[in-house]
């Protein structure tokens, strides 16, 4: 992929959206509303049948054909709740928090490019909203506004566990926000600009004239790194800390119920669809068939092809939830930022110096002398590292897993010496007391 | 090819006059004005310190907007990303962990304060007014035509014009911020003052093999079986008292003042008919 190909591309989307007229913008936006939502219900519906099937049980089958209208029945059922507001709550704040996590959650998706150029009522367009030039910042712009809903529903509650919840929340958000960007950054290098549509646009050719030239294949370590913040960045298992059950209730909706919680339940379904999608357009060719040049590849095939990848990383985040459990909040702190965040930052270096090598037309000679000064680099650098603690022999045997195992001639060990136990025995008189006693009180 | 042919029928995008305010733009300043106005009082006169800081993301927020508006996209997302993202969450933060009840103080802490602020505020007024003035009257308007349509438009534009005319000024930001944030680290690190570092998981696990003492843990009372007392022993399979199950404050504390828990356990004591549901006056 030259540098003249891709000046060539630019902006041919945004060309293309420049001319629509006001009612088809409203068609699109109606759309894409419709399509978040029904994707919503599919997923809830979808996530839980995979999981059931996960764990060898049938799963929700009684709602409509095959179980597939649960998830829409337990809607209506919700919207149909009672609204409890907590005594302590901050009023204004607490019914503003479900809105604020919505709105951004619907916005991010308006640059997303669901297929290339498409006659739609008879009008030439492209099956996307808007083409800004800043298009990958807006994602990352709704999703740092996103995280007030959660944060401000949290405080608001007026109780610990949301509030906690919350905190939790913000400070895993805002890390791997950190990493996530750094992961687009390398996309935004080797396409040269930040328009969804130019980056999709970006991945058209082949590779080799075989493999499909996406970004997902090209900077692997970029789209490793993408998916595992989008888990965090989402809030999903096994990165589900600000609503973890087992020591939060419920996180920061714990005092949520009726369309308030159903609110936040439509904003996390509608987040991952979007994360999904930003991943399908920077890493997976976005509207792209993996073959090239085929009439499968024009119009509105793209929104078939665009759909298949979505849902394929959305089965991901359905697979990671039945398989993997919940990560201990400190060693998720870890990951992001002394894992993803460095190792993205060295990726960068490297591809920054990979393109300007390729971009300055270097020398064999020149190029070779790099490449050597890299390795020259490395070795330097693997020398410094200090060398692995060696086991000592004495130690514990462990087994291949690396956790310790029980010797095979282990005693039972003696337990502390005994006391005497006084079994409960009561006498009459006292137990009369305690029941009069308890009369009394009342 | 229908694509290029399409393309060419397109009429020729239009390039604006300089100086020129459109419709929309008009449109959008007259709402995200005041918005932002609204949302700055708001700040000020707000008396709990998280509604202070929501009317700023307010302002925040419409400035991102009027930046957009004003050809400038990628200053009004990142205003959006940075401000309203990162700089107001972490506020938010502190603000959160202060307390919800805590409201402005009208104390003044410092002497001197309210007059010093109040001179500050006026010199700072004077110097906006001053530069507006100017700006209105003898600046001359360049307009973003240019910049945003060459050179790789107004991304790029902003990424040369950092990297090569401000890069000192930008180089010396970030090893300031860099400082910062390593002096805020040092101030909240605290040291384990020549303790030994804490063992992790494995070397516990490790250690409790090595010593050869109970690997597993230890059986909790046995509450969840008929009462729900920790008075009352767990029991092994054969039904004796798991010895390890009893608690030792327990052991050692007066029978009398258990009597309500042995009443419980042993079953003899005031046990709820359904006339208990009517309450307390029945």
């Amino acid at each position: 992929m030259t540098q003249q190909f891709v000046a060539a591309e630019i902006g041919e989307t945004a060309k293309l959206l420049a001319d629509d007229p006001i009612w088809l913008i409203l068609v699109k936006v109606v759309a894409i509303f419709a399509f978040l939502v029904v994707m919503t219900l599919f997923m809830i519906n979808w996530e839980r049948k995979v999981v059931a099937r996960m764990q060898h049980r049938p799963g929700p089958n009684r709602v409509g054909p095959n179980g597939w209208l649960q998830s829409l029945a337990d809607g209506l059922k919700l919207a149909f709740k009672e609204d409890i507001r907590p005594v302590l709550a901050d009023k204004w704040v607490f019914f503003l928090a479900p809105v604020i996590s919505c709105i951004p959650a619907f916005l991010a998706f308006s640059v997303i490019p669901l297929a290339g150029e498409v006659n739609l009522f008879g009008e030439q367009t492209a099956l996307q909203l808007v083409d800004l030039p800043v298009g990958v910042l807006v994602v990352l712009a709704c999703s740092s506004i996103g995280v007030y809903g959660i944060v401000l529903s949290g405080w608001a509650s007026g109780s610990p566990y949301p509030l906690l919840g919350a905190l939790r929340s913000a400070a895993q958000v805002i890390s791997y926000e950190i990493a996530m960007g750094l992961s687009i950054v390398a996309v935004i290098m080797f396409t040269g600009s930040m328009s969804t549509g130019d980056i999709v646009g970006a991945q058209a050719s082949t590779v080799l004239g075989f493999a499909p030239g996406w970004f997902g294949l090209l900077l692997f370590p970029s789209f490793a790194i993408y998916v595992v913040s989008m888990v965090g960045e989402t809030n999903r298992a096994p990165f589900d800390l600000p609503e973890a059950e087992s020591e939060l209730v419920g996180g920061f909706h714990t005092e949520y119920s009726s369309l308030k919680f159903a609110l936040f339940f439509l904003a996390e379904y509608v987040n991952m669809v979007t994360v999904s999608a930003l991943a399908t357009t920077l890493f997976l060719g976005g509207y792209h068939a993996p073959w090239s040049g085929d009439f499968m590849n024009t119009g509105w095939w793209g929104l078939l092809w665009f759909i298949i990848k979505t849902l394929a990383f959305l089965f991901l985040f359905i697979w990671l939830r039945g398989t993997l459990p919940r990560m201990r909040y400190d060693q998720f702190m870890r990951l992001g930022w002394k894992v993803l965040v460095p190792t993205s930052l060295v990726w960068i270096m490297a591809v920054a110096v990979i393109r300007t090598g390729a971009i300055q037309q270097l020398s064999t000679a020149q190029r070779l002398i790099a490449l050597g000064v890299v390795v020259g680099l490395v070795l330097l650098v693997s020398f410094l590292l200090p060398d692995k603690k060696v086991q000592d022999s004495k130690g514990v045997p462990l087994a291949g897993s690396g956790f310790p195992v029980p010797p095979l001639d282990l005693a039972v060990p003696k337990s502390a010496p005994k006391r005497k136990v006084k079994v409960a025995t009561i006498p009459a008189d006292d137990t009369a007391k305690a029941v009069t006693t308890g009369k009394e009180a009342e | 090819m229908s694509l290029l042919a399409f393309l060419a029928q397109q009429p020729e995008p239009v390039q604006r006059a300089v100086d020129t305010v459109t419709t929309g733009e008009a449109i959008s300043f007259w709402v995200l004005g005041p918005l932002a106005l609204a949302g700055a009082l708001g700040m000020l006169f707000a008396r709990n310190a998280v509604h202070s800081a929501l009317w700023l993301v307010v302002t925040m927020l419409s400035l991102g907007v009027l930046y957009m508006v004003q050809q400038a996209p990628f200053l009004g997302f990142v205003q959006i990303i940075v401000y309203t993202g990162a700089i107001m969450m972490l506020f938010l933060f502190v603000l959160m962990m202060v307390g919800r009840d805590s409201s402005d103080s009208v104390v003044e802490v410092i002497r001197g304060q309210r007059l010093a602020a109040a001179l500050l505020g006026i010199g700072f007024a004077v110097l906006m007014v001053a530069s507006i003035a100017r700006a209105l009257t003898s600046v001359q308007s360049a307009g973003l035509a240019e910049a945003n349509t060459t050179n790789g438009g107004n991304v790029g534009n902003i990424g040369t014009k950092l990297f090569t005319e401000y890069l000192f000024a930008f180089e010396l930001t970030s090893a300031l911020l860099i400082t910062a944030a390593l002096g805020a680290m040092i101030l909240a690190f605290v040291g384990r003052d020549g303790k030994p570092a804490k063992k992790t998981q494995k070397e516990l696990v490790e250690e409790r093999f090595q010593e050869g003492k109970r690997v597993g843990s230890i059986p909790g009372p046995g509450v969840f079986a008929t009462a729900n007392s920790v008075a009352t022993p767990a029991l092994l399979p054969d039904g004796s008292v798991a010895e390890e199950s009893l608690f030792d404050v327990i052991e050692a504390t007066d029978r009398s003042a258990l009597s309500d828990d042995v009443s419980e356990v042993a079953g003899t004591g005031h046990q709820p008919d359904s006339h208990a549901l009517k309450g307390s006056e029945s």
